[in-house]
């Protein structure tokens, strides 16, 4: 092992020229002062899944537009990677967009804006060949056709896979495939502080480099905001660290409303020790859910009645929608019919059934996930399972062109509110959205380079790039305190697993409220760093993070509270029913720096399905 | 019941404070259950804020949070405190330079995946209103593994070669070219050949297969190696004897 240590002393050497650090280090301690500042026509903040497909789309558009793409991670380490199950794109013929949009709008609890899910259901497929035909690795039928699996809330097969490592190929397929042009430069691990607004239009953004601390000025003519989810506010999550709401937060300090921030899927099949996921296609592949008593309690909850094990019956029991699944859940555990675990209370998924055979070709993951990270072999054992906190349906609010309100700025896949995901996305839709919406921000931030007119204040945007560094400065200059990052980030964490969780209560929704108040207060006057150096410095990420995830809880909370209704993913105790009287609106929650978010709320676009009844029980025809 | 711990030793390096790099020890829960990477973030929480490291998914995809970990290069999300004792050191990946703590400077990776043209380019160009290519399950388990690669750098940690070579393209991004390479939708093989069989390519390779051994997504690089270099070999052949025929 010492040969290790001094190949990598020997490489040390490297480094030092590289960057050339060395006798004047001293210099540099403190804080990088100096700012870079780069020109670029469209500035992409993110680079998972819609962040490279909205660049390949610039690219692919017009080869002369300049594009920066800015990603806190390496492109492929997107959260994008983990997910496992596929994306839905109706090309059968048994389907039909009708279908598709029909599941969609119903599974969204009719918050889902029909005019958005009509181009999306319509857009799908054309962006699903475009992967295969970028190599995108699709499990196939036998004639060479792409195979499609169930997923639940669907009435007909449409969900693309490629094996159980659906997200991962998209990514790395994308990822792959941006590397051909020229035009798109990678500024990988830059983390994005601030949008720069002038005159009404997003002109750029501030981004801290990495590996030298050093910030850096983006001017662009438009930015697209590709930063993803935000289930780190949650303790319980199947989201990788980086999911922390940065680009969320971005938007929502510039002045764009957070849309619908109440909606949190749970996804009802999470490893109980890790919050790892367990797809929907063990379901979709016909693996069935069971309490401690051994029954396939789903039926007792309107979801029945029982299918038999082994034949899949679509949208119905097992293949139900997540919402229903995970509140079912919560309510056998109120009955006492859950498994007690070290981990906390659980349900078992029985996917024994299946053999070997079908769970290694097509579920291979689920298989190696649940082996090494719980020791449970699901080709012998059930696995126990609960609900995780997995997506945000909300975020920032966008429209059907992907543009905010803002002049310039764009908005495109997990961290965007457009909505087609309304109060419950359907499994295997975000994975298709990220790529329909991606393309088109940028083709939006295309036509919008072609029509501004707005004028660019030098001084202004230089001013505001400054005052970013600025507040990064005054991090580093304020002293230790005893506020630490980790101790307020599991104080927020707690308070939303408590208070925001499956199921709420108005009580518990003002306490969340309060706590949250406090804890940004803290964060403004307390938070510091211990690490007060510049190079790849983790300790000033986690605090910037900290402070988009707090923002964003704050605008769910509020969203929550505010909304006396059960719709979707968001249920209260102390108001049961959907009132489509008062709550059929999106709500949108303005920023205040200092005090909770000002609420107001929009229209929902219904262009041909009027709010009904969501029938899951198998009954119903 | 007092809780089990274990030493945990991190090679810690701060380019602007440290002119070489340091052990430092941390003393850690030891669960059974708790991965590498939970222990660093235990002490990130709870010990030392200013520990570096990089990590995203916790499941063995996102391919972040390569390291040496008794000397061996593994996840640090897929390598079980259990399967330790009483010691864990874990140091940054070999062959690549430190850029902080156990977070290394992955340029030339990077670099070499682009270089390899690593994307589909197409036999027969279709318009996507045309539908999807055809392809057979046969014909997509011929590169299907070697599509699985989540560009973790353990196999060039592991790799003799690329420690004496540095510019050796090295076996994560040789494979990927031989994924697009076996792929029945793509012509694009002769393209990458310019790289994949020049003398930074296969030829470097001296089939110790301590790639395949290292990499946790069975991708076997070394295999991939292999016939890489068979297809090259017969390529040279074909090359030559054809020019000598018709001389
Ligand atoms: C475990 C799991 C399984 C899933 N399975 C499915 C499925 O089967 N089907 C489906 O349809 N959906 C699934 N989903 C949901 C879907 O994968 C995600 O919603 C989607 O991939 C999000 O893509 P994205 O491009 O919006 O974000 P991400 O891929 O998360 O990328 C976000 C990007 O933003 C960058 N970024 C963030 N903040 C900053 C900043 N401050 N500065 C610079 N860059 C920044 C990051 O570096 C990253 O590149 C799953 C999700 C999870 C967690
Ligand atoms: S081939 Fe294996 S070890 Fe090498 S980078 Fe890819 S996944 Fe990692
Ligand atoms: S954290 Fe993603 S591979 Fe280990």
């Amino acid at each position: 092992m010492d040969g290790h240590y001094v190949s990598n002393k020997l490489m040390l050497s490297a480094v030092a020229g590289k960057f050339s650090f060395g006798t004047n280090l001293k210099q540099r301690r403190g804080f990088a002062t100096n700012m870079e500042t780069i020109q670029t026509d469209i500035a992409i903040i993110g680079a998972g899944g819609a962040g490279l497909r909205a660049a390949i789309a610039v690219a692919e558009a017009d080869p002369s537009l300049k594009i920066a793409l800015v990603s806190k991670v390496y492109p492929m380490r997107s959260h994008t990677c983990a997910a496992e199950g596929g994306a839905a794109g109706a090309i059968k013929a048994e389907d039909s967009l009708e279908h598709h949009f029909n599941d969609t709008v119903g599974g969204g609890d009719w918050l889902s804006d029909q005019d958005a899910v009509e181009y999306f259901v319509k857009e799908a497929p054309r962006e699903l060949v475009q992967l295969e035909h970028w190599g995108c690795p699709w499990n196939r039928e036998p004639d060479g056709s792409v195979a499609v699996r169930p997923f639940g809330g669907m009435d007909i097969k449409r969900t693309w896979f490629a094996a159980d490592k659906s997200g991962f190929h998209i990514l790395h397929t994308l990822y792959q495939t941006s590397l051909q042009y020229p035009s798109i430069k990678f500024y990988d691990e830059f983390y994005a502080t601030d949008l720069l607004v002038d005159d009404g239009h997003c002109q750029g953004l501030t981004a801290i480099e990495m590996r030298s601390g050093r910030m850096h000025h983006f001017r662009a003519r438009a930015v697209i905001i590709a930063g993803g989810g935000a289930g780190r506010m949650f303790p319980f999550n199947t989201n990788g660290s980086i999911k922390t709401g940065d680009g969320m937060a971005l938007a929502y300090r510039a002045g764009v409303p957070l849309k619908d921030m109440e909606f949190v899927q749970y996804h009802p099949t999470g490893l109980p020790n890790t919050g790892i996921l367990l797809t929907e296609g063990c379901r979709g592949e016909g693996g069935i859910l069971v309490n401690a008593n051994g029954r396939r309690y789903l039926q007792d909850y309107g979801l029945g009645p029982e299918t038999p094990v082994g034949k899949l019956v679509l949208k119905t029991m097992e293949l139900g929608p997540r919402d229903r699944l995970s509140q079912a859940f919560f309510h056998e555990q109120q009955k006492g019919n859950t498994v007690k675990t070290p981990w906390g209370d659980c349900v078992y998924l029985d996917m024994r059934h299946l053999g070997e055979k079908l769970i290694d070709e097509r579920l291979p993951f689920v298989r190696e996930l649940a082996t090494s990270y719980l020791g449970v072999d699901p080709v012998k054992e059930m696995v126990p399972v609960r609900p995780v906190v997995h997506y945000m349906m909300g975020g920032i609010h966008t429209d059907i062109r992907a543009a905010t309100p803002i002049g310039g700025l764009f908005a495109a896949g997990e961290c965007a509110c457009v909505s087609i995901n309304g109060a419950n996305r359907l499994g295997s839709n975000s994975l298709t959205e990220i790529l329909v919406f991606g393309k088109r921000a940028a083709l939006s931030a295309i036509e919008h380079l072609q029509s501004a007119t707005h004028t660019v204040n030098d001084a202004a945007l230089t001013a505001q790039a400054q005052a970013a560094q600025d507040r990064i400065r005054t991090l580093f200059l304020r002293p230790v305190g005893n506020e630490s990052i980790s101790g307020m980030r599991r104080e927020m964490m707690d308070t939303m697993e408590l208070n925001a969780g499956i199921y709420r209560t108005g009580e518990g929704l003002a306490d969340a409220s309060t706590k949250l108040a406090e804890l940004r207060r803290r964060y403004a006057e307390g938070v510091s760093l211990h690490d007060k150096t510049n190079v790849y410095n983790t300790d000033l990420l986690q605090a910037l993070e900290l402070g988009s995830m707090l923002d964003c809880a704050e605008a769910l909370v509020a969203s929550a509270l505010a909304r006396k209704e059960s719709r979707g993913a968001h249920q209260r105790l102390d108001f049961t029913g959907r009132d489509d009287v008062n709550y059929l609106k999106h709500s949108l929650a303005y920023y205040h720096p200092s005090e909770p978010p000002r609420l107001d709320y929009s229209a929902v676009s219904i262009t041909k399905s009027q709010p009904g009844v969501r029938n899951y029980s198998g009954n119903k025809k | 019941m007092t809780e089990r711990s274990i030493d945990l030793d991190v090679l810690r390096y701060n380019p602007e404070t440290d002119s070489e790099p340091y052990w430092q020890r941390y003393s850690v829960p030891h669960h059974d259950e708790w991965v590498v990477l939970d222990a660093l973030n235990h002490v990130k929480d709870n010990i030392d804020p200013t520990l570096n490291y990089r990590w995203s998914c916790h499941m063995a995809v996102c391919g972040s949070c390569g390291m040496m970990i008794n000397g061996k290069p593994m996840l640090a999300c897929k390598t079980f405190m259990r399967d330790f004792e009483n010691l864990i050191r874990v140091e940054p990946l070999a062959h690549f330079p430190i850029e902080r703590d156990l977070v290394t400077v992955m340029d030339d990776f990077v670099s070499k995946l682009a270089r390899v043209k690593p994307y589909l380019i197409p036999k027969q160009h279709k318009p996507v209103e045309e539908g999807e290519y055809r392809q057979t399950p046969a014909e997509l388990n011929r590169f299907k593994q070697y599509s699985m690669c989540i560009n973790c750098m353990l196999c060039y940690s592991a790799c003799p070669e690329y420690a004496l070579i540095p510019k050796f393209i090295g076996p994560a991004a040789i494979t990927l070219a031989h994924r697009y390479n076996l792929d029945s939708r793509d012509g694009g093989r002769d393209e990458r050949e310019e790289v994949v069989a020049s003398g930074e390519g296969v030829w470097e390779c001296t089939f110790v297969g301590a790639c395949s051994e290292a990499c946790p997504k069975h991708v076997d690089p070394a295999g991939a190696l292999q016939q890489a270099k068979i297809a090259s070999t017969i390529d040279w052949f074909k090359e030559h004897l054809t020019s000598w025929l018709n001389k």
